[in-house]
């Protein structure tokens, strides 16, 4: 059985090869254009490469400062990820498979952690412990940050999968810790591997929780050189050695997926597995909860809510705040509603053709997802400033920068609902007379509207807790929370900065909890 | 249930659309002047908005750092929207300059400042200065175990024990003093020197907070961050003094921040009115009344009370339109700072 991604793949099979198999025109033309907008952010890569000339990239890429960064960004993936393995997959085992008290208590508390964006939870740690920096600093904030990446699939995962093998195999004489490594692990290997994958991109793409704690990994030294030459060689030299550890990234995850599946005959039960019972092993396993809780949830909300105490009235400028938040729903509202408009026509290629075309939307989605926001908005700055010079520091440009950078947040739900409509159910309505834009409006739009507002709603988020590309991109004149919470914290006056990072966390929460409903709704099938 | 969906997601379309065009419409300014601006913004803004008040003239910004605004302008042209280019030093002005990039300023402007806070040429003007300052832990040195020159900070001796921002301009603008003052060469060695033995930080009030904090015995900043935080609270700085170097070292350099107007500006005459206010007596008020304890460098406007007279610090004499930003970052980038 098939476990991580979110598409069910049956159904889309099963209507791959229905009737409404051709993509018209527009859709054809949409998508395309999309596909080749993807390819911006790689083709600058290589434009750069060849524009500075061998000999000198050859000189701005093997250096001792590369290999430093090298150092860092790869000791970070691989400290970092494993710890998340470890704690999600723990979590993920204590609320799902034992007897832990309070498990429905600790379900969203161990997801609620996505609400509070990386930085403003290195922030949390710089107020709490003022000298923290370097490589273990970044991994504690990291892990702390991420580690829902990993909880979040392998949870699922496990509420789905039939207790029956489990049963046969400890009535064989395992015991639980034979089941666990030897049943339920291996069935776990796709979600942990999705999980690793996105804690791993994360890790490349991350800027402003370094920046603050010191800590150089590619991202963070290519902002760095940007805000010294603006478009410089040696930047986009970099960017392409951090396009290459995605890559790389990819390749590894994609090889390690293999090919063995956990097929059975059947659906199996959906029923409740027969919980392990903790014992002694109880109160470990509690403490164990309470300082994950704690430290990644605690400590972010004990500074926010000390340095607002300590800023008091004074840092409620309401204007400014009035104002940036205002401006990061417009942006972020904008980005969200083109994003899942744009997502439509993709998802329908990719769920209702087969082809090239289809083949080529989900290899491109698949890479750029994988590309640093920097890399993206590098690119954009770039090309905008050469060739499209009216876009240049417009809103249009950021906007687009958006939609590439978050469109496979769209897409994963857009696909999701847009396979689970049945074909018959649209012909039905074309056969009674209906356009088929009428159709559309009517019967497929109706019944994925909450799969896309789903997808609308984790774009909305990601836009308004995004900083690398919005820092470069941003039209004059533009100030969204994160711009605003960063230019406070950057003079290192927290108190000013906590409004904007309180207000960035309530936004994040609604879907936290959506997300986290997603969760056990896959549980329930 | 459906029909609710689709009704919720038409009802946040439609206000997300408004708010976006409400939002979108508010930043299209292009009827303002356009400062692109790396001075620090709270400054600017106390300019601005006294300058707005005596000629009633709207002024935008762009905020960002000097060399990436420096260098966003050489990259932009002759098509840039800026009108007027504010920095906190003068390498991103010099490299501004040797683009072509800005007109010649008005002769009222330059009459109001003295010669030696200016480049030669008149292409831009000097519209305040900062000191450099070896920062230190008073529990840490005594003023005899202080370096007596900024070169000396490459002695083993000091391995380990001192910080600085390699990122920012202003730091930056420091390595070009020495690059002029000392050559290619001692400037390679000493940069060399501080990747293996200065801690690196951010920026200026990072590296003052860990002097203050013990982190390192000492750090190479500009005066008026200590000034501030003396002025407030003294939370980043009580623990710590300032040493100045003096003696013409090049750890004395007085960094001139500039104001300049673009070639390409369609709103000369408001951009060269700006500069003119910001050098003139008002402006230059800001500075000596104001919270943000820079020098003043015009109109004969004298120092905030607090801070050492500008001509007693001995500073060397540095022609600020041949400071060389891009050699800079090159030997840095070559060093691993960057």
């Amino acid at each position: 059985m098939t476990a991580a991604p979110p598409v069910p793949a049956p159904i889309a099979e099963a209507s791959r090869s229905e009737a409404t198999a051709r993509p018209g025109p527009l859709v054809s033309v949409t998508v395309a254009i999309l596909v080749a907008a993807t390819c911006i952010p790689l083709g600058y890569v290589v434009w750069g490469t060849v524009s500075v000339g061998w000999t000198r990239a050859y000189e701005l890429v093997v250096r001792p400062r590369v290999g430093e960064l090298l150092f860092n960004t790869v000791a970070l993936v691989f400290i970092t990820v494993p710890l998340c393995v470890l704690i999600g997959v723990t979590l993920a085992w204590l609320t799902e498979r034992t007897d832990l008290p309070g498990r429905g208590l600790w379900r969203p508390l161990f997801v609620a952690p996505l609400a509070v964006p990386a930085f403003v939870n290195s922030y949390a740690w710089v107020g709490v412990v003022p000298s923290i920096h370097g490589l273990w600093a970044g991994v504690l904030i990291t892990t702390l940050s991420y580690f829902p990446f990993m909880y979040l699939p392998v949870a699922a995962t496990l509420r789905r999968l039939d207790p029956a093998v489990e049963e046969s195999a400890r009535a064989l004489g395992s015991d639980s810790a034979g089941v666990f490594f030897r049943v339920v692990f291996p069935q776990l290997r796709l979600a942990i591997l999705g999980g690793s994958l996105l804690v791993g991109l994360h890790l490349l793409s991350e800027f402003g929780a370094f920046a603050m704690i010191r800590f150089d990994t590619f991202t963070v030294a290519i902002f760095q050189q940007f805000q010294v030459t603006f478009d410089g060689a040696a930047g986009s030299m970099l960017a392409g050695v951090l396009v290459v550890l995605c890559l790389v990234l990819l390749i590894v995850e994609a090889a390690a997926r293999g090919k063995v599946r956990y097929a059975r005959i059947g659906s199996g039960a959906p029923r409740a597995a027969t919980p392990n019972l903790l014992g002694y092993n109880t109160i470990p396993a509690v403490l164990l909860a309470i300082a994950i809780v704690v430290l990644s949830l605690g400590v972010p909300i004990w500074t926010l809510l000390r340095w607002l105490w300590i800023g008091g009235a004074e840092v409620w400028d309401f204007a400014e705040l009035g104002n940036s938040l205002a401006q990061t729903i417009g942006l972020a509202g904008t980005a969200a509603i083109i994003t899942v408009v744009l997502a439509f026509p993709v998802a329908w290629v990719a769920v209702r053709s087969s082809g090239l075309l289809a083949r080529a939307v989900e290899g491109a989605n698949y890479v750029t997802s994988s590309l640093p926001g920097i890399v993206t908005a590098l690119a954009l700055v770039t090309v905008a400033i050469h060739f499209v010079r009216p876009l240049y520091q417009s809103v249009p440009l950021i906007v687009f920068a958006y939609v590439l950078l978050f469109m496979p947040r769209a897409l994963v739900n857009v696909r999701a609902g847009l396979a689970q409509v049945p074909p018959s159910l649209e012909e039905a309505s074309r056969s009674l007379g209906a356009s088929p834009a009428s159709t559309f409006l009517r019967v497929t739009l109706r019944l994925t509207a909450p799969a896309a507002a789903a997808g609308a709603a984790l774009v909305f988020v990601a836009v308004a807790t995004e900083l690398t590309a919005t820092l470069l991109l941003a039209p004059t004149g533009t100030r969204t929370l994160s711009m605003m919470f960063w230019s406070w914290s950057s003079e290192l006056d927290y108190a000013a900065a906590a409004p904007y990072a309180m207000v960035l966390v309530l936004l994040a929460i609604p879907v936290t909890v959506l997300l986290f409903r997603q969760s056990m709704k896959v549980a329930a099938l | 249930m459906r029909p609710r969906w689709s009704r919720i997601a038409a009802l946040v379309s439609t206000v997300v659309v408004v708010l976006g065009a409400t939002s979108c419409s508010s930043s299209d300014e292009s009827d303002k002047l356009l400062i692109y601006n790396a001075q620090h913004e709270s400054l600017t803004k106390e300019w601005i908005d006294a300058f707005t008040k005596e000629t009633g003239i709207q002024v935008e910004y762009r905020q960002g750092g000097d060399t990436e605004l420096g260098n966003q302008l050489v990259a932009e042209g002759a098509s840039s929207p800026a009108d007027v280019f504010l920095t906190e030093n003068s390498p991103a002005m010099a490299a501004v300059e040797k683009a072509g990039l800005f007109a010649d300023l008005d002769s009222a402007t330059l009459d109001q400042v003295p010669e030696q806070y200016r480049p030669a040429t008149g292409k831009w003007t000097g519209v305040a200065a900062r000191s450099t300052v070896f920062v230190y832990n008073t529990s840490k040195l005594t003023p005899e175990q202080l370096p007596k020159s900024l070169v000396d900070l490459q002695n083993p001796e000091w391995k380990g024990r001192w910080g600085a921002p390699p990122t920012k301009a202003d730091f930056q603008a420091i390595v070009a003093a020495l690059l002029q003052l000392k050559g290619e060469a001692e400037t390679a060695k000493w940069l060399a020197a501080m990747k293996s033995g200065a801690t690196l930080y951010s920026d200026n009030i990072a590296t003052l907070k860990a002097v203050n904090a013990g982190e390192v015995d000492g750090g190479v900043i500009y005066h008026y961050y200590w000034f501030r935080d003396q002025a407030k609270t003294k939370e980043m700085s009580a623990n710590t003094a300032l040493h100045y170097f003096k003696n013409e070292d090049p750890g004395a350099f007085v960094s001139l921040s500039g104001g300049g107007v673009l070639e390409s500006s369609k709103k000369k005459d408001q951009a060269q009115q700006f500069i003119r206010f910001i050098t003139g007596k008002t402006g230059q008020e800001v500075l000596e009344k104001g919270t943000s304890f820079e020098y003043p460098v015009a109109s004969e406007v004298p120092a905030n009370p607090a801070l050492p007279p500008l001509d007693t610090l001995q500073a060397p004499a540095v022609d600020p339109s041949t400071l060389n930003s891009q050699q800079v970052t090159d030997l840095m980038t070559k060093a691993g700072l960057l």
